[in-house]
């Protein structure tokens, strides 16, 4: 009996003296390859083809040697810490970086196939192609309806009154605010919540049928449910447009995005899919960004 | 910045989470220990004839089972209130998977001391304690290691537990074989050597469980979900 004690009574103690492995730790800048980027950056159907693009203000690079696709109709997040040149980079998209005089770009940027940055290309025209929503609310000091109708007038999108009262009619209820408004269009838009003047700045952006809608931290001037309802309008645009989206939230990353990037003082360190990014992400960095352990 | 005692999940900007994090792991270990200590106690009042031990046996698996609740709990709580992401996520994650199977370790424990209270009011000569001895002492270890390897993040240590899982059926056939043995020899043996196959099983059953653990820690390390999957193709998700 005595035997059969001692072979099976082999400690069971909690195993916690066994040492840990710690990994080891790397300035951040020793772990990104310059123009390397691990993960999916390319895609099939590219709305946007980006090769190699530099941008200097003045003399100091903001980013470095990015290449990136972003695919028809997809919501693609940029998340980084701050100055990471996430921003930066998504200004380029629509060359709101040109009223910055000290601002360079360099490299390939291909709006289907189109150069964005040909010399003989029209920028508004671009713009109502790729529009764009702040992270402040913007409207103009003008009624709701006027916020809405500028755009379209000016393009000469509506020949018509009657024709520019169903745009605006379009584009307030596919920014989720008609019902809202509907009964005070004449109103001045200063006077409407935050959360309802970010909407009509997304309803003011869809009017003039852009293909891209390019977000700059729309959210967070917002509260929760202003969010949520943003969000929820996200999900329903990506069907028509490709949506670029800055954000601060890594939650509202993971909960809007189809594809999430991760920049990292001008690099672009990973793009992946975003459940991939926010379970298992390949690269280090994004890693302890997301995890929290710095940003 | 981690000093050397520091683990991988001890490096956040908030040390709540830290601390959080590290709870949930120190109490799962805790929780482990427990079963493990069980499983060995349980299968030595079998052998000893001891039931009194048997008994003790059956009233700690309460402890087991309340454990189980409060790392639940844990758990619930840290995702409500930190949303962890990658590597803190499938932490928590294999956690919660991980603890159903310590607390089915806990229940196995229970029924090799029911059968040992049982046999030892029967008071015959041991039959098939040899097996039982043999198998206990491997699925323990197995087990053990896998709490090891959950402790050190050691994908390399967990795949080698899912290799063993398979020595293991071999040797639970084998004993069965020679139960069977026993009971054409004589007729009278059967009750009594059917409740060591119940033993037997229960201990195969731990094997299980253990190997279950590993897979978990591999996904905790590696994060990729290697259930269901030949252990060769695991052993290229870990690596040399």
């Amino acid at each position: 009996m005595n035997t059969l004690n001692t072979t099976v009574n082999k400690e069971a103690t909690m195993p916690e003296e066994t040492p840990i492995p710690v990994p080891e730790e790397k300035p951040a800048e020793t772990l990104i390859e310059e123009g390397k980027t691990v993960g999916s950056p390319f895609s099939d159907d590219p709305k946007f083809k980006l090769r190699d693009v530099e941008v200097f203000y003045g003399d100091s690079p903001a980013i470095k040697k990015i290449s990136l696709d972003i695919a028809r109709n997809e919501v693609i997040a940029f998340i980084g810490p701050s100055g990471c040149g996430k921003s930066t980079f998504l200004r380029c998209l629509n060359r709101m970086n040109d009223s910055i005089d000290i601002c360079r770009v360099k490299g390939e940027l291909l709006l289907d196939d189109e150069n964005i940055y040909d010399n003989k290309r029209d920028v508004v025209e671009l713009r109502a192609r790729v529009g764009m929503v702040f992270q402040k609310p913007n409207p103009f000091p003008k009624s709701i309806y006027e916020n809405v109708a500028y755009g379209p007038r000016i393009h000469g999108l509506a020949n018509r009154k009657s024709d520019l009262d169903d745009i605006v009619e379009n584009s307030l209820r596919k920014a989720g605010l008609w019902n809202e408004v509907k009964d005070r269009l004449d109103a001045t838009a200063t006077g409407m919540s935050g959360g309802q003047q970010q909407r009509l700045c997304i309803a003011r952006a869809i009017a003039v049928s852009p293909e891209v809608i390019l977000m700059d931290e729309p959210c967070s001037a917002l509260d929760p449910i202003a969010t949520a309802k943003v969000e929820e309008l996200i999900a329903e645009m990506s069907e028509s447009y490709t949506i670029v989206i800055v954000t601060h939230s890594m939650q509202q990353a993971a909960r809007v995005s189809h594809r999430t990037a991760y920049f990292h003082l001008g690099h672009l360190v990973e793009v992946n899919d975003t459940n991939t990014v926010f379970t298992a992400p390949e690269h280090e960095l994004t890693e302890s960004y997301i995890t929290g352990r710095f940003g | 910045m981690p000093n050397k005692k520091d683990d991988m999940y001890g490096d956040h900007i908030s040390h709540q989470f830290n601390e959080d994090l590290s709870n949930l792991k120190n109490d799962f270990l805790k929780m482990g220990g427990l079963v493990e200590q069980q499983t060995i106690d349980a299968v030595n009042a079998l052998i000893d004839g001891d039931g009194h031990a048997a008994d003790e046996i059956r009233a700690r698996d309460k402890l087991v089972d309340k454990m189980e609740m409060e790392l639940d709990e844990e758990a619930t709580r840290l995702i409500a209130r930190r949303q962890p992401a990658a590597r803190d996520l499938r932490l928590v994650i294999a956690v919660i998977k991980m603890v159903s199977d310590l607390e089915r370790v806990g229940d196995e424990a229970k029924k090799i001391a029911k059968f040992a209270l049982t046999l030892s009011q029967e008071g015959q000569a041991p039959r098939g304690y040899v097996e039982v001895r043999h198998i206990s002492t491997h699925v323990t270890t197995m087990l053990h290691d896998a709490l090891d390897a959950f402790s050190r993040l050691d994908s390399v240590q967990a795949l080698k537990i899912m290799r063993e899982d398979k020595r293991v059926d071999e040797e639970y056939q084998a004993a069965t074989r020679t139960l069977l043995t026993f009971m054409m020899e004589d007729s009278r043996n059967i009750s009594r050597c059917m409740a060591v196959m119940w033993v037997l099983r229960a201990l195969e059953r731990v094997g299980d469980h253990a190997c279950n653990l590993a897979e978990n820690v591999i996904y905790m390390v590696e994060g990729e979900d290697v259930r269901h999957t030949p252990v060769e193709e695991a052993a290229k998700i870990v690596g040399p």
